[in-house]
């Protein structure tokens, strides 16, 4: 087989069938719901959570993952956050030519070993070969469904004064990580991405604890903009302390180097959690039982419920306290 | 153990706090007004507003920014010099990332490159050797801003790039010096000021003693502050007694970072490659010899020789930036602030870099 993709790859005949069969279907099976040009599935119970994204990140391997367990993760987090559990995904990939194929197929195993852990299964995908300087080495989109279990959904419309606001763990890693995996920071070699499935964690949390009101992942953006944008959707004005959210001393460390602000730095393992403050203790006692949120904290309250978009407040150790937006214009681009 | 967890100690910082509270009082009830202090740092600006120091001291001490962001002071015709240079077939042009969103006459340089011109951005300067080696077909040019903190890093890439044989780099110098642009500003005399919070990492390189004119010509004294809450505080605390004993003096209170002579190395780098020269500051004007360009001897490696362009005279705009680095205006007071400008569509240099007053502002003072 060629050690490179090139244009035929993509074509639809000899060379495309190879890579299906030597990559794809190696890695991420050929059941009968394949066999068709769509995947026929059942999905059951009726309530289905449906989510797409497409992955970009620049490196493609960066410390503690690379492009297809990103895909992978980032897929299964948007839909366990919304209280899904996670069932089928696709995945179309778009090559550059000349990406080396054992470069591929790291990549795809990557993917199925990703999806074997979360209990995702990938079960319909697409590949186009693009000319060089088309594309960068390959991009992947994706599309996946979750079912929602009744009795297990999200209460939004139970925010309320009062309500704790927990962090599952340290911010920042992945953006760092990417920077550092750039190769234009030297001194920052050892930081690792936290990129992460959450589902197994948010499931044993939607099973144990009531009065969860709202889950999310904070992206792109950062932690900032996340709750921004929970604040807005939601409602509801919060404050958060500084000196609660965790952050790694190497990464703070980066961020006062680099100028960036640690708040809006990409997350891709993490989660925000908004539960009736009552279940907090509870919360924290499930998160930290966890590898993927042994350093949870309870980082702020929610200060009151609103008719309109609602703000954010960041309380200083001095104990001064400042609004927060959501990132302006450019950070870091292409991080995920 | 994080070592600088002390440094922003919510129970420290709050007792600095009070303490300079109270020695500020004492300042106000003697002169009938607020002392004014300058921090001339760009990191301090963004720290002060960041850590809530500054909006803690409002009522007690006031704070003016000085001119010591590099972005912000950088004048707008070397954006269109660069932006005409991205225009020279083959060339590369490197820069800080804080360069790329501001504008210049017609265009800002992250515009120039989504129009396909090749405009990277790195890290450091010698990150641009690495570009210039891989690419030997094509002319590598490095914008090189910066006060002492920076000018180091831009010697020590002419001399790799001098010892690796490289003749496709080259830096458009338009570094800055931290004391011709102090005593321009004193010199002018248009804003009264009681004493200087000093750089912490231009001091790095400088050390202390670089600032005995201070004292001795104008009598004024100062404080070089490192950038946590309590090291802040601090400082402004120390130049706050200094005022109410009416002492001239520097006090070194970044002693882990700062000596007195300051760093050899960078300084002899900077000697040997690099001689003063008039620079034009935003908003000033050009100040002589207030900045480093290239000695003859190195003027292989100087783009202003290199590549000769003519750029017309720059577009005029209600941006009031050039006010705020002299710390005549806040920014609050230009009718541009947060509202046409914002760090996602800025207008001028202070809202767009990580160091820029108008920034500072927006991001960690704004009331809503």
């Amino acid at each position: 087989m060629l050690q490179r993709i090139n244009l035929a790859h993509g074509e639809g005949g000899e060379l495309t069938y190879r890579l299906i069969k030597d990559v794809f279907e190696k890695a991420f099976g050929h059941g009968e719901h394949t066999k068709h040009d769509s995947a026929i599935f059942q999905c059951k119970p009726e309530t289905i959570a449906l989510t797409t994204d497409s992955y970009v990140v620049k490196p493609i391997f960066f410390p503690g993952g690379n492009i297809g367990k990103l895909a992978v993760a980032g897929t299964v987090n948007d839909l366990a956050v919304s209280g899904a559990v996670p069932k089928f995904m696709t995945a179309g990939f778009i090559i550059e030519e000349g990406l080396p194929l054992k470069d591929l197929k790291e990549i795809v195993h990557s993917m199925a070993d990703e999806a074997g852990k979360a209990g995702i299964r990938i079960i319909a995908g697409d590949t186009k070969v693009v000319e060089k300087g088309s594309a960068d080495q390959l991009f992947i989109n994706t599309s996946g469904i979750g079912t929602v279990e009744s009795g297990h959904k999200l209460q939004p419309k139970h925010i309320q004064k009062g309500d704790s606001i927990i962090l599952s763990g340290t911010i920042g890693d992945h953006g760092i990580a990417i920077l550092s995996a750039r190769e234009e920071l030297g001194l920052l070699s050892d930081t690792v991405s936290d990129c992460a499935s959450l589902n197994g964690l948010i499931q044993s949390l939607i099973h144990t604890i009531d009065g969860i009101r709202i889950l999310k992942d904070p992206t792109r953006g950062g932690l900032a903009t996340a709750l921004v944008e929970l604040c807005e959707d939601f409602h509801f004005n919060c404050e958060i302390n500084e000196g609660s959210i965790p952050i790694r001393n190497d990464i703070h460390g980066a961020c006062d180097i680099l100028g960036y602000d640690p708040l809006y730095l990409a997350n891709e393992g993490k989660m925000i959690l908004l539960v009736d403050s009552k279940m907090e203790e509870q919360a924290l006692q499930v998160l930290r039982s966890h590898p993927l949120g042994e350093n949870a904290a309870v980082i702020g309250q929610v200060t009151g419920t609103t008719n309109s978009a609602g703000k954010l407040y960041l309380k200083t150790p001095l104990g001064t306290t400042r609004s927060l937006q959501r990132l302006a214009g450019l950070m870091l681009p292409r991080i995920c | 153990m994080d070592s600088m967890a002390p440094f922003s100690d919510p129970v420290l910082s709050q007792r600095s706090a009070e303490a300079v509270i109270q020695l500020a009082k004492q300042y106000i009830q003697l002169n009938g007004r607020k002392p004014v202090f300058m921090e001339v740092c760009g990191s301090h600006t963004m720290a002060l507003a960041k850590t809530g120091v500054k909006t803690r001291l409002n009522e007690y001490v006031q704070l003016i920014a000085g001119p010591g962001c590099p972005v912000c002071v950088t004048d707008q015709r070397t954006i269109d010099s660069m932006i005409s240079l991205s225009k020279e077939r083959g060339s590369i042009l490197c820069t800080f990332g804080d360069m790329m969103r501001v504008p210049g006459s017609k265009h800002s340089l992250l515009e120039a490159k989504t129009e396909g011109k090749d405009i990277r951005v790195v890290y450091s300067p010698l990150d641009s050797l690495r570009i210039a080696e891989k690419n030997p077909d094509k002319e590598i040019i490095f914008l090189g801003i910066g006060f002492e903190t920076t000018i180091p890093l831009l010697a020590a890439a002419i001399k790799e790039a001098e010892q690796r044989g490289l003749t496709n780099f080259s830096i458009w110098m338009t570094t800055k010096l931290v004391e011709p642009v102090l005593r321009a500003l004193l010199d002018a005399g248009e804003i009264q000021l009681d004493g200087f919070l000093l750089p912490g990492h231009v001091s790095v390189v400088l050390g202390k003693e670089s600032y005995s004119f201070l004292t001795e010509e104008y009598k004024m004294p100062g404080v070089i502050s490192g950038f946590e809450p309590v090291q802040l505080l601090s400082s402004i605390y120390k130049l706050l007694q200094l005022c109410l004993e009416n002492t001239a003096e520097i006090i070194n209170d970044y002693p882990y970072a700062v000596s007195s002579s300051g760093n050899a190395a960078a300084k002899s780098l900077m000697k040997k490659y690099l001689q003063p020269g008039d620079e034009d500051w935003r908003g000033i004007g050009t100040i002589p010899n207030s900045g480093l360009v290239l000695k003859e001897k190195y003027q292989n490696f100087d783009a202003k020789r290199k590549f000769k362009i003519t750029i017309d005279s720059p577009r005029k705009t209600k941006c009031r930036c050039g006010e705020v680095i002299r710390g005549l205006t806040a920014p609050e007071e230009c009718p541009l602030f947060s509202k046409a400008c914002t760090p996602a569509n800025p207008i001028g240099p202070c809202m767009v870099s990580a160091e820029g007053t108008c920034a500072a502002h927006y991001h960690y003072m704004k009331e809503e």
